[in-house]
């Protein structure tokens, strides 16, 4: 069946099926920053956002977001390179393989939450585990990533 | 120095952010057939049939494998050098299987719809078998778990598989029984540690595809890209000059890619097919399937006399390495060789034990690699030691822990898998890091323990830790550098950039040594055509073998270019420098770029290159203190962590950034070890913690404060002083938080994980004794 | 788990006739965790775009559409408010907003799941709920219902009381399922004390809420006693998370924090 998702912006139709999963139809369709983790919504590495809010794609129906707008990393692309730097700076990128979720996610939190404390800021990535970094370093990195107007 | 320890952006985390492909799966051939493969339901059973016509038949299917389509060559998946210290006890598919998740066929087919629908169609006759599900039971047991003929040791490691024994080991410094007479005080003590699953975020992969000059290559996210080459070379008889391996971005590996994981089976397909083929892992392949830590018990007597100076040490150690005893011996070493001698003074030392074949998912690498495991055993024994005593835990650790200048007799004796190499501790801030710990974490104001207002208790533990610089004599990295048009630079290694940051640290090496900017060096790594030798990402080794073979690469480069900038001068070479931008010699004066140009072009034309290996005589060990500050809530059991501060000896750190967060990232998966994670198994031998809603990391609500910081040191055999920092961050958080623990409602957890539940009914058990 | 094919109800009466009509035909709400599931369904029905998604506020009321995610009621600023706020403080103790953002609370209520945070809450809370033909039934008496006749859950509906509110959940990690949670509330028509994912679905420890509904002026002692009770009465199970002794301490612990709390 055909589902139309706008996709960083760019309305594309899908030949997809009826247990397809979103994850599935956007690695298929070339968009590698997308991955997948665990297979049971427990590690938000297949994170994008659905009208701007970060969803899990694993576990979301491809035919469900017919008429939605996804985005990738791929449609950030001047949050990601600023998060990057902030990241870099830290060292908290390690070995990336969640970057572009963290990076999806960070872009949803800024402009949904006014002046997070840090508690706010972890239990709103607290969903995007990261094995590598310890998560301090991306925390010293996200906060310099929310000052910057 | 101008660009070691400097904090720099990692070469590549920009691009992989911004979603550039770069790891294993994004490179696959897009026509790749997908490889499935069927796995074991039984934790042991023979396989008395496969009936592969029907999944063969199915359209779309081009290949389907089973144990009669492979020459019976046995071999070890463990990555490491040749020969290597793992039996060979593992066939790529076999006629029995050993844990429930085991290799039985193969499948290749179109698409994933497809192979799923043949791997359903194949038709299996098992004779179930009792399987070993306890380690404790396994020594010796009736059952034996590897009785085929062929498998064997590549040298004496203790290897009886008739006893199930993968490995054993003993080694003895002076007359520990006699010591422990003369003690005053003795305690006596057994600890038990789980098994860990590494959750790196991507699950293995590998892909095949013979190239235009018909060779094998093949993309993987492995730790050591050269242990595979050879190993498939080996075992699949398939010659190693028609094989390539490249290893790109890796999503996480901590040791649990150090072992060959579906690189066989889509090299198989691809050499019958002629096509292009991959395997991706599912998650529940990759905790069933891959490997964990090895889970091991510790019964340890150690004794001391009444002023506080410790006498003896004795251990006995007993290793589960499940179903193959890939790193079986290496790692039940590392827990007595880079643990105890921190406690160097002892009049005497023993440590020996087995490791055991038994049912389970097969054990294997693990940062830490048996520090972890030993160092929860003795730095909460310590502890408890010092209660008996009398006296105060870091005054004890002050009087008897290795000091700078000072040797244990076990570096001598103890190497990973051989002897090993004697060495003074050059460098050896532990004293140091023991003071600025205490400061950090206010051990003074917090010790022991705070009851709070809500009834809540906070306390405070501590431990200190070990670990080495890669493996002396045998692990060997090298590099080349070329000079480029333009005056810049490609470094190729072999060492293998897993996300730690290696292609950064040692471009900054480079740079260093030539005076340039790193941006002028370009680095790659990791392919086997392209790049020279290293042994691989693992025993802490790439800052220091490959960073010092990267160093003597890039000061010969530097030498080179100074004598061919003086030819183009016309000046004698002792009277000529090269400043990093321009050679110079008495007012005279040629850029890099135009010497570089006029290397390939004008005049006197050459490609300068320079190659250069290293291999480590010694491996300094990196030290570190951690202390925790964690509040109790003695109504439900719940541990939260309030502080953790670590102070780390890692000689030079080349990247203050990189190296911070590898202390960072290792502390966390020790807090995991800790509290949080646990393999478990059903009575019936099947993972229940085969997925990651049942296996938890920890998240970031339970990381909230953590204080890194490095001692200054420097280590004269290292790069600019520096010495691996990979793994020692992983090591204290167990026996600190039990400390800790103990500190605060007194009660002592000596089976890992210290979970909520364990304490609160530790501490209703202690209620009902008073 | 496989999905032959996918309908968008266009209105609630054609979805409930597909669903009555065909035996493999089930209502996915979020579909959050429908790939857990081992069976395949014919027809799976969407109830999107029905304004099922939709939370409103009236006078007496708070009422959420079954559609309306586990985010959006803890984003819900009366909800943020009502007893203490333990409504919208359940919803956002579940896993991560990764999931937040596509869990329903219809899927969680039909679900009935053991695991659940937000259950208990709604059942100390005194939730109702609308059925397409079976019209508003109580949460707590649903939850007790062993047959489930083929309806479609609309809305849950949360009465404006004034009245205090405790919630506590311990869990391995933050996004890990519970090994026991407790909801206790205290309005004017007495305490109402659940307990959840025992590992089993949430009830309600009616003997321990019949003993503190009786005490006049309950202290410390009585307290203590109605945790004893209810740790009594209330059959609690071992799994991979937590033995049954455990959950019972933790009872214990929960019931005394909790009508300390509440009471206060």
């Amino acid at each position: 069946m055909k589902t139309k998702i706008n996709v960083n912006g760019t309305m594309k139709t899908f030949e997809v099926k009826p247990d397809e999963y979103l994850l599935d139809t956007l690695k298929n369709s070339g968009y590698v920053s997308v991955r997948r983790g665990c297979d049971t919504t427990s590690c938000g590495v297949c994170t994008v956002l659905l009208d701007g809010n970060p969803i899990a794609s694993c576990s979301y129906l491809s035919c469900r977001a017919d008429e939605h707008s996804v985005t990738t990393v791929e449609g950030i692309p001047e949050d990601a390179a600023l998060i990057a730097d902030f990241f870099g700076h830290e060292g908290a990128d390690q070995c990336g393989y969640c970057n572009p979720s963290m990076a999806l996610t960070l872009y949803a939190m800024k402009r949904e939450l006014k002046n997070p404390s840090d508690d706010e800021i972890r239990t709103y990535l607290v969903g995007n585990l990261c094995r590598c970094s310890g998560y301090v370093a991306q925390h010293r990195a996200i906060r310099a990533y929310l000052e910057v107007e | 120095m101008k660009y070691v320890n400097k904090i720099r952006p990692s070469v590549d985390g920009k691009g992989l952010m911004m979603g550039k492909p770069g790891y294993t799966d994004d490179l696959a051939d897009i026509n790749s057939l997908i490889v499935k493969v069927l796995r074991s339901p039984y934790p042991y059973a023979k396989i008395l049939k496969i009936n592969k016509e029907k999944a063969e038949k199915l359209d779309g299917v081009e290949c389907v494998l089973t144990h009669k389509d492979f020459k019976r060559i046995p071999m070890t998946r463990a990555g490491q050098g040749y020969p290597e210290p793992s039996p060979h006890d593992k066939f790529i598919l076999d006629d029995h299987v050993r844990h429930i998740g085991d290799e039985v066929a193969a499948v290749a087919a179109a698409d994933n719809e497809t192979a799923d629908k043949a791997l359903a169609l194949l038709e299996v006759e098992y004779e179930v078998l009792e399987p070993v599900l306890n380690y404790e039971n396994a020594y010796e047991n009736k059952i034996i778990i590897h009785p085929e003929p062929e498998i064997h040791e590549m040298f004496p490691i203790g290897f009886e598989p008739k006893k199930n024994v993968a490995a054993a080991y003993m080694m003895n410094v002076g007359d520990v029984s006699k010591t422990l007479k003369e003690c005053d005080v003795v305690i006596e003590e057994s600890f038990y540690t789980q098994a860990q699953a590494h959750v790196m975020m991507e699950p293995h992969t590998a892909n095949a595809r013979i190239d235009f000059q018909g060779r094998l290559v093949i993309y993987s996210s492995t730790q050591t890209p050269f242990h595979v080459r050879r190993i498939l070379s080996q075992t699949m008889e398939y010659p190693l000059s028609k094989i390539r391996v490249i290893k790109p971005r890796i999503g996480g590996g901590y040791g649990g890619k150090q072992c060959l994981h579906g690189e066989f089976l889509v090299a198989a397909v691809t050499l019958r097919t002629g096509k292009p083929s991959k395997i991706v892992y599912t998650r529940k392949e990759v905790f069933e399937s891959t490997f964990s830590r090895h889970p091991m018990r510790f019964d340890i007597k150690l004794g001391a006399m009444k002023d506080g100076t410790l006498k003896g040490i004795d251990v006995e150690v007993l290793s589960d390495t499940g179903a193959y005893g890939e790193h079986a011996l290496t790692v039940f070493m590392v827990a007595g060789s880079k643990v105890f001698p921190l406690y160097n003074k002892v009049d005497s030392v023993r440590f020996g034990g087995k490791v055991v074949y038994t049912n389970h998912t097969p054990a294997g690498a693990f940062r830490g690699y048996g520090a972890i495991q030993g160092n929860y055993a003795l730095e909460s024994a310590v502890d408890m030691l010092c209660e008996k005593l009398g006296i105060d835990p870091i005054e004890f650790r002050n009087k008897n822990m290795i000091k700078e200048g000072e040797t244990s007799p076990i570096f001598a004796i103890m190497g990973e898998g051989t002897e090993g190499t004697a060495m003074n501790m050059e460098s050896c801030k532990l004293e140091y890091c023991v003071k600025r710990g205490t400061e950090l974490i206010g051990w003074n104001e917090k010790y022991p323990k705070k009851v709070m207002a809500d009834g809540k208790i906070r306390s405070v533990g501590m431990a200190i830790a070990m670990q080495g610089s890669g493996i002396p004599y045998i692990d060997m990295g090298s590099a080349m550098i070329k000079l480029n048009d333009d005056g810049f630079f490609n470094l190729m290694v072999g060492a293998t950039e897993l996300g730690q940051g290696s292609d950064t640290i040692l471009g900054q090496i480079a740079a260093e040594s030539l005076g340039v900017d790193p941006d002028k060096v370009i680095i790659y790594s990791s392919d086997s055509d392209l790049t020279p030798f290293d042994t691989g990402a693992y025993a802490s080794s790439t800052t220091y073998v490959s960073g010092n073979a990267v160093k003597r690469t890039a000061d010969k480069m530097r030498e080179m270019i100074i004598e061919e900038g003086a030819k183009a001068l016309g000046t004698p070479v002792s009277e000529t420098d090269f400043d990093g931008s321009s050679i110079k010699s008495n007012g005279k004066k040629i850029t890099l770029s135009e010497l570089s140009n006029r290397l390939y072009y004008s005049e006197d034309q050459k490609q300068l290159v320079a190659v250069e290996s290293y291999v480590g005589t010694k491996s300094p060990p990196p030290f570190m203190a951690g202390f925790v500050e964690i509040e109790v809530d003695p109504g439900t059991g719940k541990i939260e962590l309030i502080d953790y501060a670590a102070v780390v000896d890692c000689g030079t750190t080349i990247n203050p950034a990189l190296a911070r967060v590898q202390v960072e990232g290792g502390l966390v998966q020790g807090i995991g070890m800790a509290i949080y994670e646990d393999v478990v198994y059903s009575s019936s031998g099947g993972l229940i913690t085969n997925n990651m809603m049942n296996y938890r990391i920890p998240t970031r609500k339970e990381i909230t404060n953590m204080h890194v910081e490095f001692a200054d040191s420097f280590e004269p055999s290292g790069p600019y002083g520096a010495k691996s920092v990979g793994e020692i961050g992983i090591d204290t958080p167990p026996a600190a938080i039990a400390n800790a623990l103990y500190n605060a409602v007194g009660v002592r957890i000596q089976e890992l994980p210290i979970t909520p539940e364990k304490v609160l009914m530790g501490i209703i058990k202690q209620k009902d004794k008073e | 788990m496989k999905i032959d094919s996918y309908l968008k109800a266009e209105s609630i009466e054609e979805a409930y006739k597909v669903l009555k009509e065909n035996k493999d035909a089930v209502i996915i709400a979020g579909g959050a965790w429908l790939k857990l599931m081992p069976k395949t369904i014919g027809i799976a029905i969407d109830l999107k775009n029905l304004g099922l998604d939709e939370i409103i506020e009236t006078d007496n009321e708070v009422v959420l559409g079954c559609m309306s995610t586990l985010r959006q009621i803890e984003k819900c600023k009366p909800l943020q408010e009502l007893y203490d706020g333990i409504v919208s403080l359940s919803a956002s103790s579940i896993m991560g907003i990764t999931v937040r953002n596509i869990a329903t609370i219809g899927g969680t209520i039909a679900g009935k799941y053991g695991f659940s945070d937000i259950l208990p809450v709604l059942m100390a809370v005194d939730a109702e709920l609308n059925f397409y033909k079976r019209g508003r039934v109580k949460l707590s008496e649903f939850m007790e219902e062993k047959r489930f006749a083929e309806d479609i859950l609309t809305h849950i509906y949360i009465k404006k009381a004034t009245s205090r509110g405790w919630f506590e959940t311990m869990k391995n990690t933050a996004i890990d399922f519970p090994i026991l949670n407790s909801a206790i509330t205290k309005s004017s028509e007495g305490f109402r004390i659940v307990i959840g994912s025992r590992p089993y679905k949430a009830v309600k420890a009616l003997k321990s809420m019949e003993f503190i509904n009786d005490c006049k002026a309950p202290g410390a002692d009585e307290i203590a006693q109605a945790a004893d009770i209810a740790v009594d009465e209330i059959k609690f199970g071992k799994n991979q998370r937590g033995s049954e002794e455990y959950r019972k301490e933790l009872c214990r612990t929960f019931v005394k924090r909790g009508l300390m709390a509440v009471i206060s």
